[in-house]
């Protein structure tokens, strides 16, 4: 089976990039429930450096800074899906980070968090920005993983449901009277 | 299983199978009545539905495309997701939140109420609260609504506890969890509330009422029922005399059957239902099957809404259990001082992350944004709900786009009346000041969300010039056709719609059964 001699890194560099990344806070609630530190991800289409600017660019839009990259990865990936279904992303996508480059002499990538967003203000109306958002969007908040950093507890059936777990725990404020909100069993 | 042929000719079709067909398939099968359910979505249950809100909105919602036109900010949001409603079986019984208020006395005498508004095409309903009382009550006793019958109301949650500490603070009198058709104790054969936080998801437990694992498997037990899935309705048909004769739609496969019909009723929601009456034109109805008097497709009606989400130092949790947990209806009442007629319900909401990010503040993106999301365990949140004036330039009209049987797709227009806009002002003022009370860090103005309360577009009218049915839903030009969604309301009060649709397909299903005996439909 001399076809394993291939390593895994080169085959990924034939179909697509890969993204790779170390979990940054290690007692955050993603490294606490991680199996471990390290993360990758596989992309079918987009190239390793778009892949990163994209990554860069959506932490940009949806600036969490406690965030790991680990959860904008899921947009990222995305993008790297509908690039398979649509010839015409990879392309649109080139051509917006070439577009943000041209903006200044060191490359987009390369400028304060301030430049980088007002670049992207410049260009919020066009396809490019709109693509990106539009996807990232949808995919960055819908995961286990942004599930976890938001403290969002996710499916609640196979758990129980929330009646004895805590869905009337809030101590700041007084309970309501029981003609409001009566008790759950008599 | 009952099975009917294509060619049977006494039977009743019914398009579509939520709040209002659903519940009149079923009256009708427990009077021995032949039904057949047509049904644009797949059937599915307790065990499919989906804790996790974009698959499942995927699997429930109607994601057809659809446009839209005018000045509201939905179509600016979201232009071809008008509607945020289902194609499933049991339809937007799966998706809604259990809400279940009477109308008020007035709402039923709104011209009369208000006078003449500006802009505004005010009627009176046919019909008045207390003739629709009674079946108000059978409604409630069906879907088991929370402070009726002797059930408890539900216990309250964390977004309940911060609304009502609110709601008090400002001297509000009429806060509680309300009337809820989700069962605070185990009753007809479903389970207790379990407080999932998954109403908009279809429950799970199977606690919140839905026609879906209620009326259309109590209406399959009386062999009278045959349910059929997959089964897209693109035209009904008329014989010579202008009635209607049967009704064509495609299959799971895209094949088109004809199913004939004694009588058809169309259950579509308010959007698909004109639709599909527009589609039905031929050379005797050249503006549509009933719309003799232009009035199909008119007076589109989507409630007045928005929400008002609040940040605290606090956590709240809003997301565990009850979506809408609690209500406050003191400005429910028609006062028009507040600079507007008609009044709005307070309701609490809850979003999980995935539909905070997309409905917070639709396109909003960098830091003004991803604050918010930051605070998310520490977020309460209420939806606003009242009455929008029916206006005729607010309509559903053929879109140039067409779907994937070559017909248009529908269009959604909508303009906001000053009468809206002025509600919503004071809807949205009284919601943040609500929080305040209790000490919100920061209160957010959330624009609407896709309508799921869709009403009036073949509005009941006592005059066949006025509008496109009688009191019971019965078309003023086609005997033997009946409109049986919210798309009869002649006005849409500030309640949420379905306890009232459920209650016009039970005093409905009377009046067809009486109508087939007498041979008068």
């Amino acid at each position: 089976m001399s076809d394993l001699k291939v390593s895994r890194r080169r085959f990924l560099h034939a179909s697509g990039g890969l993204l790779l990344g170390t979990l940054m806070f290690t007692s955050g609630p993603i490294a606490l429930m991680a199996p471990s530190q390290s993360w990758a991800l596989e992309m079918h289409t987009l190239s390793s450096p778009l892949g990163s600017q994209l990554l860069l660019m959506i932490r940009r839009i949806y600036p969490h800074d406690t965030m790991e990259d680990a959860v904008y990865a899921f947009a990222v990936k995305a993008l790297d899906e509908r690039a398979a279904k649509d010839p015409s992303v990879t392309p649109l996508l080139l051509k917006g980070f070439a577009q943000l480059d041209q903006k200044s002499t060191a490359g987009w990538i390369k400028l304060t968090e301030a430049e980088q967003v007002r670049l992207l203000v410049e260009i919020q109306d066009s396809e490019f920005f709109k693509l990106v958002k539009g996807a990232a969007v949808n995919a960055l908040y819908s995961n286990e993983l942004a599930y976890k950093h938001f403290g969002y507890e996710g499916a609640s059936f196979p758990k129980g449901g929330y009646l004895m777990r805590g869905f009337d725990d809030l101590q700041w404020l007084p309970a309501p009277p029981a003609v409001a909100s009566p008790a759950a069993f008599s | 299983m009952t099975t009917y042929s294509y060619d049977d000719d006494s039977v009743v079709v019914i398009i579509g199978s939520g709040a209002g067909g659903g519940t009149l398939a079923n009256e009708l099968c427990q009077k021995g009545i032949p039904v057949v359910l047509l049904e644009a979505g797949q059937r599915q249950s307790q065990a499919t539905f989906i804790n996790d809100e974009w698959p499942s909105f995927e699997q429930l919602s109607w994601s057809d495309t659809r446009t839209t036109s005018g000045s509201w900010q939905v179509a600016q949001d979201f232009p071809t997701l008008p509607a945020w409603i289902c194609k499933t079986v049991g339809g937007t019984t799966t998706h809604w939140a259990g809400a279940s208020l009477r109308f008020r006395e007035h709402e039923f005498r709104a011209r009369e109420t208000y006078g003449e508004v500006k802009h505004a095409n005010l009627l009176d309903w046919p019909l008045t609260l207390a003739e629709l009382e009674p079946y108000y009550a059978r409604a409630e006793t069906k879907l088991g609504v929370t402070r009726t019958n002797d059930i408890p109301g539900l216990p309250g949650n964390n977004n309940f506890k911060v609304m009502y500490n609110g709601a008090t603070k400002l001297g509000y009198k009429e806060c509680s969890t309300g009337h809820m058709a989700i069962n605070s104790r185990a009753r007809d054969g479903r389970a207790q509330c379990m407080q999932l936080g998954f109403c908009f998801q279809g429950c799970k437990m199977g606690a919140k009422w839905s026609t879906l694992y209620t009326e259309i498997p109590a209406a399959e037990a009386t062999g009278k029922l045959e349910l059929r899935v997959e089964a897209h309705v693109v035209r009904i048909e008329h014989d010579a005399k202008g009635r209607a004769s049967a009704v064509v739609y495609a299959n799971a496969k895209g094949e088109l059957q004809r199913q004939k019909a004694r009588l058809v009723a169309v259950a579509g929601n308010a959007i698909e239902t004109p639709r599909l009456l527009l589609n039905s034109a031929t050379a005797m109805f050249p503006h549509g099957l009933g719309n003799g008097a232009g009035m199909v497709g008119k007076h589109y009606m989507r409630h007045t809404t928005g929400s008002v989400f609040a940040e605290f130092k606090e956590p709240v949790h809003f997301y565990r259990g009850n979506i809408m947990a609690g209500i406050i209806s003191d400005e429910a009442h028609n006062n028009p001082e507040r600079g507007f007629v008609g009044g709005y319900e307070m309701e609490t909401i809850s979003l999980g992350p995935s539909f905070m990010a997309a409905f917070f503040k639709p396109g909003a993106w960098g830091r003004d944004f991803s604050s918010v999301m930051d605070k998310y365990t520490h977020l309460a949140g209420m939806w606003l709900v009242g009455e929008d004036m029916p206006r005729e330039t607010n309509r559903i009209t053929l879109s140039e786009t067409k779907d994937r049987f070559g017909l248009p797709v529908a269009n959604v227009h909508y303009d906001d009346h000053p009468n809206d806009i002025a509600m919503r002002e004071h809807a949205y003022t009284q919601g943040a000041a609500i929080y305040d009370a209790v000490g919100a860090l920061r209160t957010h103005r959330v624009p609407p969300y896709p309508s799921t309360h869709n009403m009036g577009t073949c509005r009941m009218s006592r005059k066949a010039a006025d509008g496109v049915c009688n009191a019971y839903g019965q078309s003023h030009e086609v005997p033997n056709l009946f409109i049986s969604d919210g798309s009869q309301f002649t006005t849409s009060a500030a309640e949420n719609p379905t306890l009232t649709i459920v209650s016009l397909a039970i005093r409905q299903a009377e009046y067809i059964v009486q109508s087939l005996k007498a041979n008068a439909a």
